[in-house]
């Protein structure tokens, strides 16, 4: 009674030899960084012993993990009140509220913590405004704490709010009738079933923050990933940097086994798909006034602050020497270059892993589905450093080239243009393709008239998240781009730990432009676009 | 001119040529368990036949490999004389020429009413064909309509007409109504199997739901478990079942121990002549609709026997007694709703027709 594995290739067992051989080029591929990193520390295990357990070490992976925990409870205590605010109450304006106070993730951390550090830092906007010489210093950890949650809050607010909206809200009416007063009810009923959503949420900033290389650098806090990148820079000690590379991993790792699990607990508190009516709202009363006040301030401090100052040093910036058009036009079109190359190529990987994973479900395929996700697990400053020294080593005709950085890209962002490709597959029921090659067409005249078709809005939206994430991107630009190669983020950032606020703005605006068509295209399908 | 000839004559059959199947000792399992253990099954050309069976019996499997969907193990499969499946041989699904029908239709969500029934006509769709068919299903206003903005109802005809539309000489059904209300599925059943004897097209039904296949088949396959338990014409397997499985599969049946002989079987319930041949101590096989009630006995003067009303469901149309016999045995008897029974009431009872009865079961001699 089962419907085996066969789609476009009929009655055949298992997958096309062709197709399979592909998929295992991409789980090669895929798997390179991590194996390649592990290499790097088993070649000098003592040097790696040496690095590790040392007090300096302790140190640093214990600021991190102070900050991982800081920026995750300020993002929750942001996000939770906000994602009720704009789902369940009668907040005045709760519709402008909802997408104001979701913009702030599309503004990248170090374009955040530039606009900081450029607004409070010293020789920054508000010294010229107020004239003030002594600021209280913001480099160091409370700049990056302060960078961080600002811009990740909404990763919470997003997961919190769909919670929300899921929620069944027959389950509130039952507990009413039963005596509940509104208050007893959101505490009893609804509280514990967003358990599962925040704990993701958090668990999505502290992600971000753990692999976050733009913020802390700029904001001058010594975190794992800017020591990786100050060792490598300053010695290229392999053995040092890639065994900071490991432990760093081994954070990351944790952090996704704890999203797993709450994926895992998940499933117990979802209702059914889709209430059957509107959850009712909830009168703010003597509250409405705080409740508007708050969301004002974070609007205030998130969103409208930062663009104030981007304007002002844009305007500073423009007709003075500091902005070069030319360079301008040129890093513009390095970073289309390098975000478009690593789309393409990802989608293209993605629809091989995604076919297989999907069509020819089996032990080996689903291993390749996995792995596909290793992307996932390493941080971009690991990546990059695992593949600088792959060049190096290995391949030194790859070394220094941009086909190395597009390969980079495409394999840290594989794991988002699958996830795309692989759940609009998912969607396209196997009958449909059996029904056209019983309609007399062969397996690959079906897929593409009949599954490309169909799954194209997943490709499109897989190849806008990646191309998103690829122009943003930072470390892995930094490390592996040929030299002079500079895109619109390697300049900003290289301008703002520089000092020269002016001349960043400019590239910041270009970049945040270049950045809104695929988040268009990801706003209409619904798919929140994370940072 | 051939040319010509060829499509005009390909635009007004609708069928090319009903074709027979041929089914030799199918074998085919999943993870070491056998869903179809052996099987052969004959059609004659333009028959419609449906597979019967509990979910799990192999049905659904058995229609997968003949469309080419699955790989049988073992066992051949031929239609119109040309073999599909064999020791060394394997035709593909679009090189099969069979039309399909899936549970839920699977129509291609991207393309309108019109270019899902050209997909089945090749690269260049002739217009006027896919006219045809339509007209046949009786949507040809429905052409330029996208799939979203029809009817479950309507849904199902367009896939037959797609599947209908290259002239396939065969076409398979995976339980097509399954998926409709109950007054829906009456009048489908009804639509689709007039449209199915105007193209002649040899059709196999796979169906759940007896009184679908019972009400559509030229000829039941009744399945179980892999293996196929009886054939025959509906009126076959549901009064001369050849095993009490059968017997119940196929509607509400009571048993009761009998002797028989010369064509005659005595039971509790009198004496009555045998469906089927058989000598000895027997299990007699009754329908509830078969059991007369009344409160004088039969007006032919035949014997019944005295028993008193122990249970009433009324459904409406008719209402089910549960009558107990003098021996303590319940046998069912569905009658008329009117004239009503109460329980209490006595009355005398009796078997209406010919008795089902087959070999005595283990079951009945524990009795």
């Amino acid at each position: 009674m089962g419907s085996g594995p066969t789609s476009w290739i009929g009655a055949r067992r298992g997958a096309p030899l062709p197709l399979l051989g592909l998929g295992l080029l991409v789980g090669a591929a895929a798997l390179l960084p991590a194996i390649y990193l592990l290499v790097l520390v088993l070649d000098d295990v003592g040097g790696a012993i040496s690095t590790i357990a040392t007090g300096r070490t302790a140190g640093l992976a214990l600021q991190t993990l102070a900050l991982t925990v800081a920026v995750s409870a300020t993002a929750t205590a942001i996000g939770v009140p906000l994602a009720w605010l704009t789902a369940r109450t009668d907040l005045p304006g709760r519709r402008l509220w909802a997408t104001l106070t979701t913009l702030p993730l599309v503004i990248p951390s170090y374009i955040g913590a530039y606009l900081l550090v450029s607004a409070l830092g010293p020789f920054g906007l508000l010294r010229d405004l107020l004239g003030v010489e002594r600021l209280p210093s913001i480099y160091g950890f409370v700049g990056a704490w302060l960078a961080l949650s600002l811009f990740t809050y909404p990763l919470v607010l997003l997961s919190v709010r769909a919670a929300l909206m899921r929620l069944d809200p027959q389950l509130e009416d039952a507990a009413r009738s039963m005596g509940r007063s509104r208050r007893g009810t959101f505490i009893s009923v609804v509280l514990p079933q967003l358990g599962p959503a925040v704990a993701t949420g958090a668990l999505l900033v502290a992600l971000y923050v753990v692999s976050d290389f733009g913020a802390v650098s700029i904001m001058r806090f010594d975190s794992l990933t800017r020591e990786i990148y100050v060792t490598y820079q300053s010695s290229f000690d392999r053995s040092s940097a890639a065994s900071l590379g490991l432990l760093l991993v081994a954070f990351t790792l944790a952090l996704l086994a704890g999203q797993s699990w709450v994926r895992g607990s998940l499933r117990y508190h979802r209702a059914g798909p889709g209430a059957a009516r509107p959850a009712p709202t909830v009168p703010l009363g003597r509250w409405r006034t705080p409740a508007l006040a708050f969301c004002s301030a974070v609007t205030l401090a998130a969103l409208i602050l930062p663009l104030g100052v981007l304007i002002y040093w844009a305007s500073k910036g423009i007709g003075t020497d500091s902005l070069a058009t030319g360079d301008l036009l040129q890093n513009g079109s390095n970073s289309l270059l390098a975000a478009s190359g690593a789309a393409v190529a990802a989608a293209v990987l993605a629809v091989v892993v995604a076919v297989l994973a999907v069509r020819f479900r089996g032990p080996m395929t689903l291993a390749l589905e996995r792995i596909s996700f290793a992307g996932y697990a390493l941080p971009g400053v690991v990546v990059a450093l695992s593949l600088v020294f792959f060049g190096i080593r290995v391949a030194p005709s790859l070394y220094q080239t941009l086909a190395l950085l597009v390969f980079a890209l495409t394999i840290h962002y594989l794991p988002l243009a699958v996830g795309s490709v692989g759940s609009s597959l998912l969607q396209v029921p196997p009958r449909i393709e059996e029904a056209a090659r019983g309609l007399g067409r062969g397996p690959l005249e079906v897929f593409r008239t009949i599954t490309t078709p169909l799954v194209a809005g997943g490709i499109w939206a897989g190849m806008a998240l990646v191309f998103l994430h690829a122009l943003k991107e930072l470390p892995a630009t930094l490390l592996l781009a040929p030299i002079g190669f500079e895109t619109l983020a390697t300049d900003i950032w290289r301008q703002t730990t520089r000092g020269f606020f002016e001349a960043g703005a400019v590239p910041t605006i270009l970049l945040l432009a270049v950045a809104a068509p695929p988040l268009y295209v990801l706003a209409g399908r619904g798919t929140p676009p994370s940072s | 001119m051939s040319a010509l000839r060829r499509r005009s004559k390909r635009s007004h059959d609708l069928v090319e040529k009903s074709r027979s199947v041929s089914i030799r000792e199918l074998s085919k399992s999943f993870a070491a368990v056998a869903a179809i253990d052996s099987i052969d099954l004959d059609l004659e050309a333009g028959e419609i036949v449906t597979l019967l069976g509990p979910s799990g019996c192999g049905k659904t499997t058995t229609l997968r490999m003949l469309a080419g969907l699955e790989l049988p193990d073992a066992g051949t499969i031929a239609v119109g004389g040309e073999t599909l499946n064999g020791p060394s041989t394997f035709v593909p699904p679009e090189k099969r020429r069979i039309g399909m029908i899936f549970q839920d239709y699977a129509l291609f969500p991207h393309l309108d009413v019109g270019a899902n029934v050209g997909y089945a006509l090749g690269r260049r769709p002739d217009p006027v064909r896919i006219e045809q068919v339509l007209d046949l299903v009786g949507l040809s206003s429905h052409r330029n309509r996208s799939v979203h903005q029809l009817s479950g109802g309507e849904q199902q005809r367009v896939a037959l007409a797609r599947a209908l539309a290259p002239g396939p000489g065969l076409i398979l059904l995976d339980e097509p109504f399954s998926n409709l209300d109950a007054a829906l599925r009456e009048r489908l059943r009804g639509e689709v199997r007039t449209i199915l004897s105007t193209a002649g097209v040899t059709t196999i039904f796979v169906t759940h739901d007896q009184e679908e296949a019972l009400s559509i088949a030229d000829r039941v396959v009744v399945m179980r478990a892999g293996r196929i338990e009886q054939i025959g014409t509906p009126e076959e397997v549901y009064l001369r079942p050849a095993s009490l499985w059968t017997a119940s599969f196929l509607g509400e049946v009571d048993v009761l121990a009998g002797t028989a002989r010369d064509g005659a079987v005595a039971c509790e319930l009198g004496s009555v002549p045998a469906a089927t041949a058989a000598t000895g101590e027997v299990d007699v096989v009754i329908r509830p609709e078969s059991v007369a009630i009344g409160v004088s006995g039969p007006s032919d003067g035949r014997n019944a026997v005295k028993a008193e009303i122990d249970r009433r469901t009324f459904y409406g149309h008719d209402q089910m007694l549960h009558l107990r016999l003098p021996s303590g045995q319940t046998v069912r008897s569905r009658r008329l709703s009117f004239p009503a029974w109460h329980p209490g009431d006595r009355v005398l009872a009796w078997i209406e027709g010919p008795a089902n009865v087959l070999p005595r079961s283990r079951a009945s001699e524990a009795r």
